[in-house]
């Protein structure tokens, strides 16, 4: 497919859709060329349209399905492997001003928001109302519809489950301008193929979020966090089986080493409450009563101490939890200020392989003589690798480089895994799902693809294609 | 070195709600927790004691169930509490809550180093620590954010005075109230919690003090009358300016200095 280039006349076109809204040639930020990760390359958009309503989104598609322009849809642009970036130029149509949180119905335990809402804010309001919505993913900056795009979980799945499992309904502008409505308020569905889950995780290829009806939970009363220490990352992951066999369930296993939390340290200018181990194990176990919070707690703490934990501390304060979080939150960002460039992993293992994968990992790390950090949810097996360059020249960090992430996407198909856990493929990791879905799969998505999406104008060269 | 620590049981959360017809906080049902500033005057003297040795005791003023941070500070490394608790303490305002704990610490006795958090977040008065001091008449330091050092004879800290920072060195006995952030405080330990499990509370009841005047404690001994209780005022202005990077600088600084921001 080759796509015609943005004209003033286009530009005409969209200004009198989105008047005042509508960016072109130098009035466009850098931004909207890259994400999070530059590393990937920057591709600028050629026009920017920032959106309010469906009406808009609809017929911006429908002028560009006719007009063979190229649609990138963006939330905030917080992805990590270019599922947001134009990299065929044309138009990006920004649903970030679409920031309104529509209905929050307590009898149906649901919230209905635009897409461009961001997960602190919807976090916040339901919280208001005593409501919760699980999935937690570290980037409090993204967008919901972003975030159903990548599917993206966060710290609470253990417990929870990811975001396709709090996905009720969708309003969805197709690439042609039409808008269906998916799903909607019910809590069964058996109606059909699910177009509904088709959506989720799809990274914007087959048709843009305008509305989102999600479930809700009640607000557990109580919140307490555990902070493990362990000499050693084995012997802490070692314990996350064993926690899990014990019929406790906890919101949150995560994993994290002494040189992540130096850096987190170093990056927001405060101290961790503990550094006295190299690996720390993060629990988080939440209830409604105080007595059923400490019950599972006490649990877990002794099998932590039964299997060698230096020892346990208890985080039951919100200024507890913010000295615990805030370096847990930050450790993303603090990996990548330690380094002038990285290259991240994002599989996920059964359970059962994280120790395996992690160790692993600490392998590669030695032969290739290469800084790789890494941290993650221990508890459902998504691991966050990250492999810096350090001051190693461009030609050699290359060629260090590919080895290592082949090898990590190979072992970790190895183990039963998969290429993404919850950062998605974008046109990044399009090389490695193909490799681990093979043929057969990917020829399925290329013609889910093009079901919903004939002339592959929306969000092109992304996932399978 | 005896180091003792006063702490308060404060409620959970920053929401507490307010019965607007009596003004009074409603407390039932509301989760307690630590004073969050006891934290750092904890953590304070846990570093003192690793440096030169000695032991920290707690105590707190409150109704029985405060023995619950007492519990929590012995998790954190406490070797000893006291929880303060009569019926006739019920209603102290700074004075009598000061006078009360100088009774409970003379009762005590043998101490070296007193700490405090530098207020409550529920009275935030930031009053108490001063007024022991001078109670029980030893010298004091508020708002140390910085030990510059610490001995058996002498200690220098660092007093931040908001526009500028004075260093001073007593000698003991005396009294500092320690400012947020002068350390990360530790967690609780599990391991301490199991060790510590059967560690008593000593309780000091009115009784147990050396003034029997009645009228010094509680609603009695406490010349502060609170009219109301009313939760400060929020104001939140906008302003949305445009314009080139050196003018909106210029007008953010006026903006900050007509506000009193700076």
């Amino acid at each position: 497919m080759t796509y015609r280039r943005v004209t003033e006349a286009d530009v005409g076109v969209l200004e009198t859709i989105c008047p005042g809204r509508t960016y072109f040639g130098e009035e466009i930020h850098d931004d909207f060329s890259h994400d999070e990760m530059v590393e990937y390359g920057k591709y600028a958009p050629e026009v920017v349209v920032e959106v309010l309503n469906t009406a808009e989104v609809s017929a911006i598609m429908k002028y560009a399905y006719q007009n063979d322009l190229p649609v990138t849809p963006r939330g905030s642009g917080t992805g990590l492997c270019g599922g947001a970036v134009p990299i065929h130029g044309g138009i990006i149509l920004s649903l970030a001003k679409m920031n309104r949180i529509l209905e929050i119905d307590e009898e149906n335990t649901t919230v209905t928001t635009e897409p461009g809402v961001l997960l602190m804010d919807l976090a916040k309001a339901v919280a208001d109302r005593d409501l919760l919505y699980p999935p937690d993913p570290g980037e409090k900056s993204a967008t919901i519809g972003g975030n159903v795009m990548t599917n993206a979980g966060g710290m609470r799945a253990v417990k929870y489950g990811v975001t396709r499992d709090y996905v009720r309904g969708m309003e969805v502008v197709l690439p042609n301008g039409e808008v269906i409505e998916v799903g909607g308020k019910v809590a069964k569905n058996s109606s059909g193929y699910s177009l509904k889950d088709l959506f989720i995780g799809s990274e914007g290829t087959l048709g843009i979020i305008t509305r989102l009806t999600l479930k809700l939970i009640p607000l557990p009363k109580r919140t307490v966090s555990l902070l493990i220490p362990f000499n050693d990352l084995e012997a802490c992951i070692d314990a996350v089986p064993k926690i899990i066999m014990a019929k406790v369930v906890p919101t949150a296993i995560e994993f994290m080493e002494k040189e992540v939390i130096e850096a987190a340290e170093k990056y927001l200018g405060k101290h961790f409450p503990d550094k006295s181990a190299n690996a720390y194990l993060l629990l988080t176990f939440d209830g409604n009563s105080a007595a059923e919070v400490e019950s599972q707690m006490d649990q877990a703490a002794q099998i932590c101490l039964d299997d060698g934990a230096v020892d346990v501390f208890i985080s039951d304060t919100e200024e507890r939890q913010e000295s615990v979080w805030s370096a847990r939150g930050a450790f993303l960002e603090a990996i990548k200020s330690s380094t002038p460039s990285m290259d991240e992993c994002d599989v996920v293992v059964p359970r059962n392989q994280v120790a395996r994968f992690v160790k692993y990992v600490k392998d590669l790390e030695r032969i290739h003589q290469i800084r790789i950090r890494s941290f993650g949810h221990a508890g459902d097996g998504n691991l966050h690798v990250y492999v810096c360059k350090d001051d190693l020249s461009d030609a050699e960090w290359k060629r260090r480089l590919e080895p290592v992430m082949q090898a990590m996407y190979d072992k970790a198909g190895e183990l039963g895994g998969q290429v993404s856990g919850e950062h998605g493929i974008g046109h990044a990791k399009t090389e490695f799902l193909r490799k681990s879905v093979g043929r057969i799969q990917l020829d399925l998505m290329k013609r889910i693809k093009l079901a919903f999406d004939p002339k592959n104008i929306l969000n092109p060269g992304k996932v399978c294609w | 070195m005896r180091i003792i620590v006063c702490i308060k049981q404060v409620p959970g959360t920053s929401k507490v709600e307010m019965d607007p017809e009596t003004g009074v906080l409603k407390r039932s049902g509301v989760d307690s927790k630590m004073n969050p500033y006891d934290l750092y005057a904890l953590e304070t003297a846990f570093r003192v004691k690793e440096q030169v040795g000695g032991s920290v005791i707690v105590v707190t003023m409150g109704p029985p169930q405060a023995q619950a941070v007492i519990k929590e500070a012995y998790m954190m490394g406490a070797d000893e509490g006291y929880l303060v608790s009569d019926p006739k303490f019920v209603g102290s305002d700074v004075l009598a809550t000061s006078f009360t704990l100088s009774q409970a610490i003379r009762k005590i006795g043998g101490f070296d180093l007193i700490i405090c958090g530098k207020q409550t977040t529920d009275g935030d008065t930031a009053q108490v620590g001063p007024e022991l001091a001078e109670l029980l008449g030893i010298p004091h330091v508020a708002w140390v954010k910085n030990i510059y050092e610490v001995s058996n004879d002498k200690i220098i800290v660092e007093q931040d005075l908001a526009e500028s920072y004075e260093v001073v060195e007593m000698g003991y006995p005396c009294l500092i109230t320690i400012e947020k952030d002068i350390y990360q405080p530790r967690l609780p330990s599990y391991k301490l919690k199991l060790a510590t499990a059967e560690r008593a509370v000593n309780i000091l009841t009115h009784k147990d003090l050396e003034e029997a005047d009645d009228s010094l404690f509680g609603l009695e001994g406490s010349p502060t009358q609170v009219e109301r209780i009313f939760p400060p005022e929020v104001k939140r202005e906008q302003f949305l300016w445009e314009g080139a990077p050196d003018e909106l600088v210029e007008k953010i600084v006026e903006k900050l200095h007509e506000t009193k921001f700076v």
